[in-house]
């Protein structure tokens, strides 16, 4: 009955684990090429689930929004690259900080004004609207599976560009030593574009693929984008490896935290205080976490090897 | 003659131009419960309480990110230490100022000093993100304050005394406290910044190598300044407790955090008013922006974009370009 219970905690964990991998790795792609902080990476996940909500609206399917909301995603991107964030790749990381806070102002309130402070929801599409059982009476459903095997493989494809293409090549070069990567010729201003553009793509995926399960409301994205950053810190800013393996982590951590934290003080303190102090220490797991990561290695589990 | 005044500019100017514009600041400031009896009423007083004490706290962190180069992400941890201090305090039926504000501050000192000693081993975004870890156990270790309110927060039915005098019970009184720490602290970073602490603190933030190598300790300087400004934070933060008379855990959020980083940066880091501006800015902006539209954000917004991307310098900057070159 437990292992079904940890099992059921386990896949939760690897749910979130996918969601924040795919948030993480535009954020650590950005971070690591450009050296630009973007507060505002959180704020196109939320742009994409609320992309998931106007869509379906439309078109009553969640598979089409879905398409449709990709490339949409893919464009407000470029729009705020093109706006605000290219201004800024030489300014100071706090002139960022500033600039990208006010993206997240702006956009909050304007997701705010266009759908209202209510939380929304999309309903997950038909196909996949069933549960597996695990045990009898125990349920799982399919569309949280399907999540974990959509992330999974978006971070087998984004792996094999990373590894064996032109651009990936590139893009680690970046990561690695930019100015070099500039001055054999390469318009690394069209490869932070194009970095831009994806992450911005992978965060409004992870939008859409959240909307069905968490609520679309003004502001959801900013919790996620902090433990976001605490995934690119703990595996490295600029490793998609290291992201993959600190999101999972991060994610079963928090998941597993949630459970086994409190049942694991009641046998050594009685019920009512561990009960109380159970949830505070599970939630302040992953930072802890982060802050033994720091101490012991600054650079993060799978920092790529700077040269700067 | 253009030579010469170019010469003189530096040296004549950068002393007394800032001395001028705190001047004016403080003594607005001062003005301000006149004008409220004339008008504001107590609307006007509360909103310049807040204002000052978040320059209190602002002031404290450009300390810290401003002459020392330490971006912490968790400050208003310390707020919300300093405000949760005398909130339990008070709730446990201690009402004396006199014995809130030591303990407030020794609580502040005691965990500036420990998970100072350990931030401060990183540097850089490692740094940022260090504290920013920091500030959420205190943010959530305050949620599960159970017999404290938890995540609902804790009313104060009864606010301190003032050295058995209820001078702290009424709104004037408030103000004068308030104004007098904000100036105390202003006054305060000033010195630090002129003295050799803030000049060892400024270099080290160039060359920690080069400081190092001339005999300080840059990890004992700045684990002095992040104390320091730990202690500034939480008075800040029992103050609050006193005008708000409610405490809840999200005072120490890491949105507060980046609020207070972004009034900093805003006014300009590491001038002598950029931090003090800063603060006083962004809460009048946010007043008077939400009193003409409910969603003033999308307003509040891209002006933080265009003074990211045009003010080099913050407000401090814009300030001495509209002075121009003398």
């Amino acid at each position: 009955m437990s292992s079904i219970l940890i099992l059921i905690q386990l896949l939760n964990g690897l749910q979130l684990g996918v969601i924040l991998f795919l948030i993480a790795a535009g954020l650590t792609l950005v971070f690591g090429v450009m050296g630009f902080i973007n507060l505002a990476h959180g704020v196109q996940y939320m742009l994409g689930a609320y992309l998931a909500v106007y869509l379906y609206g439309l078109t009553g399917s969640f598979m089409a929004a879905l398409v449709l909301a990709l490339p949409l995603a893919l464009l407000l991107g470029l729009v705020l690259e093109f706006l605000v964030f290219r201004h800024l790749y030489d300014r100071d990381h706090l002139s960022q900080v500033l600039a990208t806070f006010g993206v997240i102002l702006f956009l909050n309130q304007l997701m705010k004004v266009l759908f209202g402070p209510a939380s929304l929801s999309v309903p997950p599409p038909a196909f996949l609207d069933f549960s597996f059982t695990l045990v009898d009476g125990l349920l799982y459903p399919a569309y949280r599976v399907a999540l974990i095997v959509a992330g999974l493989l978006v971070a087998l494809g984004l792996w094999l560009v990373i590894t064996r293409t032109r651009v990936g090549m590139l893009i680690r070069a970046g990561a690695t030593n930019p100015d070099m990567v500039s001055a054999l010729g390469v318009n690394v201003r069209r490869l932070f574009l194009i970095v831009f553009g994806f992450g911005a793509m992978l965060a409004g995926f992870a939008g859409v693929m959240a909307a069905p399960l968490y609520s679309v409301e003004p502001g959801m994205g900013d919790n996620l984008l902090i433990v976001a950053f605490v995934v690119i810190i703990i595996g490295g800013a600029g490793s998609i490896r290291g992201a993959f393996v600190a999101a999972l982590l991060v994610g079963l951590v928090d998941t597993l935290g949630r459970t086994l934290v409190t049942d694991g003080l009641r046998l050594v303190m009685d019920p009512s205080s561990a009960n109380q102090i159970g949830p505070a220490i599970a939630s302040m797991l992953i930072y802890v976490l982060m802050a033994l990561v720091l101490f012991w290695r600054p650079e993060g589990l799978f920092a790529p090897k700077v040269a700067r | 003659m253009t030579d010469q005044a170019h010469m003189q500019a530096p040296v004549a100017a950068t002393p007394r131009a800032p001395l001028i514009v705190a001047s004016v600041i403080f003594a607005a400031l001062a003005l301000i419960p006149v004008l409220a009896e004339a008008w504001g009423g107590a609307w006007l007083t509360s909103l310049a309480v807040r204002a000052m004490i978040l320059a209190i706290v602002a002031i404290s962190l450009d300390l810290l990110m401003g002459q020392g180069g330490m971006v912490s992400f968790g400050h208003s941890a310390f707020v919300a230490i300093g405000a949760y201090a005398c909130g339990i305090m008070i709730t446990e039926g201690v009402y004396e100022m006199a014995l809130i504000l030591p303990v407030a501050i020794a609580a502040a000192g005691l965990f500036a000093l420990i998970s100072g000693a350990i931030c401060l081993r990183t540097s850089g975004v490692s740094f940022i993100m260090i504290t920013l870890a920091f500030g959420q156990m205190i943010y959530f270790a305050l949620g599960s304050l159970a017999q404290y309110g938890a995540d609902d927060g804790l009313t104060l039915w009864s606010g301190p005394d003032f050295l058995g005098t209820s001078w702290l019970g009424s709104d004037m009184g408030v103000y004068v406290t308030v104004f007098a720490v904000l100036l105390a602290t202003w006054a305060l970073v000033h010195r630090i910044t002129g003295a050799r602490f803030g000049r060892v603190l400024r270099a080290a933030r160039q060359n920690p190598t080069r400081v190092a190598s001339m005999g300080y300790s840059v990890f004992r300087y700045r684990l002095t300044a992040y104390v320091i400004a730990g202690v500034i934070a939480a008075i800040a933060g029992v103050l609050w407790a006193t005008h708000a008379a409610f405490i809840s855990p999200s005072l120490g959020a890491w949105q507060r955090s980046g609020d207070l980083i972004v009034m900093v940066v805003l006014g300009g880091m590491a001038t002598r008013n950029g931090a003090l501006l800063g603060a006083l800015f962004f809460i009048l902006i946010e007043e008077t922006l939400s009193s003409i539209t409910h969603d003033w954000r999308l307003i509040f917004g891209p002006l933080l974009v265009l003074i990211a991307l045009y003010a080099r310098g913050g407000l401090v900057g814009l300030l001495d370009r509209v002075r121009g070159p003398r």
